[in-house]
């Protein structure tokens, strides 16, 4: 389990003259799901985008399993990591099982196509994701839910060791956005497969994740098991933002509570207000 | 996630193979309509030749009268119209399949009007003839290409500020190719419209041969990168996670689709819409399961001989190909603004 898979050291990066990553240092333990929280633009995103060489940092290194990610071949790399943007775009009519099939692509030379190990993964894929009865019909016509797991089928037909995702659960309503995180826990329980996504939602990262990223201007802020990083503390620094943290009664991991200015029952405001005085 | 049912894997490759077969017949029908087109059009003119009369007159018998009309007259014809159709047809779906959008073709971004006004500048200043067209042409083509893509460079490359440069450099284009047609005193009214809408009017088999070279070259070196062109349908990010090499993967194919298309250009001239409009009628015909290349090709030279012979013998007056292929696609391209205003859309 201690296994390092993705490790990233001093990591600069940005676009043109803007440096959003600042001496980055994340090592992402294999087999594990970590989950990376923080503020719009502090950088969350960025790292996932380096961490997957769609970005070359102007310093410092990726190592997959001790390998630099740079020194792949991009077909070589395609099969161990897979990375899964945020919103992406299905090309107009096109079927499920067409888009699922292009997770083979790295798998696939010129001339060499569908050999049974393609067909199985893609059957494989879609069955884990229940879209097998679907396969036929157009992208296009799913619904946001549904499509969503068509990207993850396509990401798990690729088959590789880490999968990178950027934001799997935006614009997806609540039941679903916990049906795409059980269905990634099940791929990283069943097969192994170690799990980097970008969250927005704080107790649902908590809730999900083996390891926690807090990020904070372009900087990991801490790094480990929920229950150390989501603390009154963090959301503060992190979010500058006022909160409770109790136990989750469903999960045992910790959850936040938003102290907003409304709707804050009497006991809470009263400490509340008095630590807005003291900030 | 292991309730594998084996007869999944069965279905799954049967839908994959009829999609492939309903692909197969659809490329066949095309071919077979393309035959069909180039045979009506070597025995239908001005007069009937029947087809064993055609037959034998390809086969290199000498037959009076009949054999000049079809060898000399309707043969170069046929042949240039097929090979410029066909290069029209892979640089246009090339183009909007690397650039999602079909309003991305060659003839409206200004690549073909760059080309014919290379072609234009080279024959009317430059003197040149031959080869060295062709040549001046691609230079032309490439260079109005590398012109938009900086032009339209901000942090990377969207496809609609590339479409909105294209057509303001295409009209530009358009105006020095017209400018150079009026400097050049002996032109005639016929050749100022090859260079304007495009024609195949006086076609030569010895501009075939080129042509064909640049088409099984080029053609086939975009073939080779069908997979990763269609992979890049789903977005530079996701086709880079797939193992696709964008950078060298656009470079390839706008070195090889903007080659086509300038060297068909340097032939006939910028027919009208060709390039834009075969894509989406192949991909009307095929679905979207699947590469585009060889169909749109296929489309493309239809188009081309079909348009041609319509212009010459089915409207009341003699209209160059350009102009029968503009009317079909102004319409066409007035839908997709429309469209694209309403929703984003893609090919």
């Amino acid at each position: 389990m201690s296994v390092c898979s993705l490790l990233a050291q001093g990591l600069v990066a940005g676009y043109g003259e803007r440096t959003i990553l600042n001496a980055v240092n994340l090592n992402v333990l294999a087999g594990q799901t970590t989950a990376i929280v923080g503020a719009n633009a502090c950088g969350k995103s960025t790292l996932l985008r380096v961490l997957s060489r769609l970005l070359t940092p102007t310093q410092g290194s990726v190592l997959l399993e001790g390998s630099d990610i740079h020194l792949l071949p991009t077909r070589r790399l395609a099969q161990q990591l897979g990375f899964l943007p945020q919103s992406p775009i299905a090309p107009e009519g096109i079927s499920v099982l067409e888009l699922v099939s292009r997770g083979r692509h790295p798998h696939q030379g010129l001339f060499k196509r569908w050999s049974t190990a393609d067909e199985t993964a893609v059957a494989d894929a879609l069955a884990a994701t229940h879209m097998s009865e679907l396969a036929e019909r157009h992208v296009d016509e799913l619904s946001g839910g549904q499509r969503q797991r068509v990207w993850i089928a396509m990401a798990l037909a690729q088959q590789t060791k880490v999968l990178l995702l950027d934001e799997p659960t935006t614009f997806l309503d609540i039941n679903h956005q916990v049906d795409v995180l059980d269905l990634l826990t099940d791929l990283n329980q069943q097969r192994g497969t170690t799990i980097v996504m970008v969250l927005h939602e704080l107790n649902l990262a908590a809730r999900y994740a083996d390891q926690l990223v807090a990020m904070a201007n372009g900087q990991v802020y801490a790094v480990g098991p929920p229950e150390k990083i989501l603390t009154e503390q963090m959301v503060r620094d992190v979010f500058g933002l006022e909160s409770r943290v109790i136990e989750d009664p469903v999960t045992g991991k910790p959850m936040m509570i938003p102290l907003g200015r409304h709707g804050v029952s009497k006991r809470h405001q009263a400490s509340n207000t008095e630590r807005a005085v003291t900030v | 996630m292991s309730q594998m049912p084996f007869n999944a894997i069965s279905h799954f490759r049967h839908l994959r193979r009829t999609n492939a077969r309903h692909r197969a017949r659809i490329i066949a029908m095309l071919t077979a309509c393309l035959l069909a087109g180039v045979l009506l059009t070597l025995m239908l003119g001005q007069s009937f030749t029947p087809l064993t009369t055609v037959l034998r007159i390809l086969g290199g018998a000498e037959v009076p009268g009949a054999g000049f009309t079809v060898r000399e007259l309707r043969l170069p014809r046929a042949v240039v119209s097929v090979l410029v159709g066909a290069c029209f047809g892979l640089g246009g779906i090339a183009f909007q399949t690397m650039l999602r959008n079909p309003l991305a073709s060659p003839d409206i971004i200004g690549i073909s009007t760059g080309a014919s006004t290379g072609a234009v500048f080279a024959i009317v200043v430059l003197s040149l003839s031959g080869p060295a067209v062709s040549i001046v042409a691609i230079a032309a083509g490439l260079g109005v290409a590398l012109l938009i893509y900086s032009l339209s460079w901000r942090q990377g490359v969207t496809g609609g500020r590339l479409i909105l440069i294209g057509i303001g450099l295409a009209a530009m284009l358009q105006s020095v190719t017209a400018y150079l047609l009026m400097r050049a005193p002996s032109w005639t009214l016929q050749e100022a419209l090859r260079w304007l809408t495009g024609s195949v009017n006086g076609a030569q088999l010895d501009q075939a041969l080129p042509l064909l070279v640049a088409l099984l070259l080029f053609g086939g070196l975009l073939l080779s990168r069908r997979h990763d062109l269609e992979t890049l349908r789903m977005g530079d990010d996701l086709a880079a996670g797939l193992g696709v090499r964008v950078a060298v993967t656009r470079v390839i194919v706008v070195i090889t689709a903007v080659a086509l298309v300038a060297f068909a250009t340097a032939v006939s001239g910028p027919i009208a819409f060709v390039a834009f409009l075969s894509g989406p009628i192949a991909a009307r015909l095929m679905g979207r399961n699947g590469s585009l290349l060889i169909p749109a090709a296929l489309v493309g030279a239809l188009l081309v001989l079909l348009g041609d012979y319509a212009g010459q013998f089915l409207l009341p007056a003699r209209y160059p190909v350009g102009i029968v292929t503009g009317v079909l696609g102004a319409p066409y391209l007035l839908y997709l603004i429309l469209r694209d205003n309403k929703t984003r859309g893609s090919l």
